[in-house]
């Protein structure tokens, strides 16, 4: 066959403008369908894949039952084992099927090319009008046109019937859509004026000034948050990077002088970005790094974007000391905290 | 003694001997080494020994009196813990200018590592090596020490302490093969890129309960494989190569003519 095309192909000097339909390739014998021992391995394998299908469905019931995983007498590597044999079984058991049918039809069933004609989508001319025929006649019989009340009527229904189902869809979203909460957190002075105290996340102690050494780097959320009802709402808006760099390093600006205090400095901990908690710090070189997109904040310079996708550099909570020396916050951030939403102004 | 002899032979001779073996050389081990409660109030000839290895290993990049360069830190006032960290992990001697000092196998056993310890202790107060209950983890709580682990470490070393990486070729190092006393000094001195995590911080009992959780990392996991427990990139590494390679060679199995 192949000596012969390469006969053609050499006779060819210029191409057909169509080739002729080259028709099925001649059928040619499997071993099986001349030799019947081969036949009979073929058969065989099927059988021992089978055969290979129900031991492995059979050893995993089996082991199912043998294996003990129960907290009270089994281990984790009993676990192991049980999840293993479990799973060799039934894997082993549907690839057994799996394989043996393919086996089945590829080497003991017919291998005879058929031929399926494909047939045009489209109808014929005929039907395409009587359809189009029926379309119009059933329009007219409506006289929607000299109906407008039931065509209104008709209009309102269409449109009303989904909402039973978006309405409640959209109302579920939330319980409420007071978007003003992005712009606050627990770090807004309490209704009496009591500032809110730093304190440490999640054993909730409260911070003193010196305990925070140069190098030191402090998970803060506000004192006592553990209590709001709303307490990882909240803890996801709040949490604060607490670092103490030297004070010599630290460039403030005239307006946020008064928000650090001896070279501690707070910043929000929820990326600008998207809003993954920003919390590689390294000391050396006082960068913050989100651990999402590698945007990466200067801590000495304002947290402001020295590398990544972030828009904006992470919003600073104003810090002060009380008379016994633990920190609080002076209020709360001056802007909204995390990724942009569509009310926030900048 | 005709007996003794003839039990010499029975077939758990060995085993009795070697049991009353092992509980003798525990015995005069424990008779012989030095406690760390010894190793901490280090001695006159320790210090002297420790400034003898200082000299002859560390002065040449840290100083003759440790003060440092531009370049090099000054090892005053870093305390025992940070020296004891840096040698017994092998970051210090460096042997290569390189973003990071990483472990490799020390060049100084654990009794010259607080040698040299005791002799830095000696220029400047600071953090000391910590008591081994101090670091037991099986005092620890590790369900408190996952929540702090989660909240302090993880973002750099991993969920479960696998490590990761930092910029400009840095990296938090995997925790796998740390000793209870070296994921003490570490998180108490912030060696390198490391922030300082004092006692105010994460308060002793707060490191015992990390310490705690990492040490229940390394039992064996329930789960089968963990793939380096580095998350979508391993597993999605495995899913397509392996898992995909499994389909395209089954279809290619399938497509195949039959001989």
């Amino acid at each position: 066959m192949s000596i012969e095309q390469s006969d053609h192909s050499t006779e060819l000097t210029e191409h057909p403008a169509t080739f002729p339909n080259p028709g099925l390739p001649p059928h040619r014998p499997r071993l099986g369908d001349e030799d019947p021992k081969a036949a009979k391995r073929s058969e065989r394998l099927v059988l021992l894949l089978f055969t290979v299908s129900v031991l492995a469905s059979i050893a995993a019931i089996v082991g199912y039952f043998a294996i003990p995983v129960d907290p009270e007498t089994g281990s984790v590597g009993n676990t192991r084992l049980s999840t293993l044999i479990i799973g060799l079984g039934l894997g082993l058991g549907m690839l057994g099927i799996g394989t043996a049918a393919i086996h089945w039809a590829k080497s003991l069933m017919n291998d005879h090319d058929k031929v399926e004609e494909r047939h045009e989508i489209a109808g014929d001319a005929e039907t395409r009008s009587t359809a189009i025929e029926m379309f119009n006649d059933g329009a007219k019989d409506t006289d929607i046109a000299r109906r407008p009340l039931i065509k209104g009527a008709l209009g309102g229904a269409l449109a009303l019937a989904p909402l039973p189902f978006l309405v409640p869809l959209i109302g579920n979203l939330g319980g409420d859509w007071d978007i003003s909460r992005f712009k606050r957190t627990a770090w807004a002075p309490a209704a009496n004026g009591d500032r809110i105290y730093l304190a440490t996340d999640p054993t909730n102690r409260r911070i003193k000034a010196s305990d925070v050494t140069i190098g030191s780097l402090f998970h803060v959320m506000p004192w006592n948050l553990p209590e709001h009802p709303n307490y990882l709402d909240e803890k996801a808006k709040a949490v604060v990077l607490l670092v103490r760099v030297d004070p010599q390093d630290l460039k403030e600006t005239e307006e946020r002088a008064s928000w650090s205090y001896d070279g501690i400095v707070a910043y929000s901990k929820i990326c600008t970005h998207v809003g993954c908690p920003v919390a590689l710090y390294e000391r050396e070189t006082h960068h913050l790094l989100c651990p999402c997109h590698q945007s990466t904040f200067d801590v000495t310079d304002e947290a402001k974007v020295v590398f990544g996708p972030a828009g904006r550099a992470l919003p600073q909570l104003p810090i002060d000391v009380d008379e016994n020396g633990y920190l609080v916050a002076q209020r709360d951030f001056d802007e909204p905290v995390g990724p942009s939403f569509w009310e926030r102004e900048r | 003694m005709k007996a003794l002899a003839a039990s010499r032979r029975h077939r758990l001779a060995p085993v009795i001997l070697m049991t009353l073996a092992l509980f003798l050389t525990g015995a005069v081990y424990a008779a012989l080494a030095p406690s760390s409660a010894q190793a901490n109030s280090a001695s006159a000839d320790d210090i002297e020994e420790g400034r003898r290895l200082f000299i002859t290993n560390c002065s040449t990049c840290h100083g003759m009196d440790a003060e440092g360069s531009d370049t090099v830190p000054s090892l005053i006032g870093v305390g025992a813990a940070s020296v004891h960290f840096q040698v017994i992990t092998g970051r210090m001697p460096m042997d290569a200018d390189a973003p990071q000092a990483g472990a490799k196998p020390p060049q100084f056993n654990d009794e010259q590592a607080r040698q040299l310890a005791a002799y830095v202790a000696t220029l400047g107060p600071g953090p000391g090596i910590p008591g081994e209950d101090v670091v037991d983890p099986e005092l620890g709580n590790a369900a408190e020490g996952m929540q702090l682990f989660r909240t302090n470490c993880a973002m750099c070393h991993n969920f479960v302490g696998a490590g990761g990486a930092l910029s400009n070729g840095k990296y938090a190092p995997a925790l796998d093969d740390s000793t209870p006393i070296e994921i003490y000094e570490a998180m108490i001195t912030g060696p390198q890129s490391m922030p300082v995590f004092n006692n105010a911080n994460l308060n002793e009992e707060d490191k015992r309960n990390i310490i705690a959780f990492l040490i229940s990392q390394r039992e064996p996991n329930p789960g089968g494989f963990n793939l380096g427990s580095i998350g979508s990139v391993s597993e999605g590494v495995w899913a397509f190569l392996v898992g995909f390679g499994l389909l395209i060679g089954a279809a290619v199995w399938i497509g195949a003519r039959s001989s």
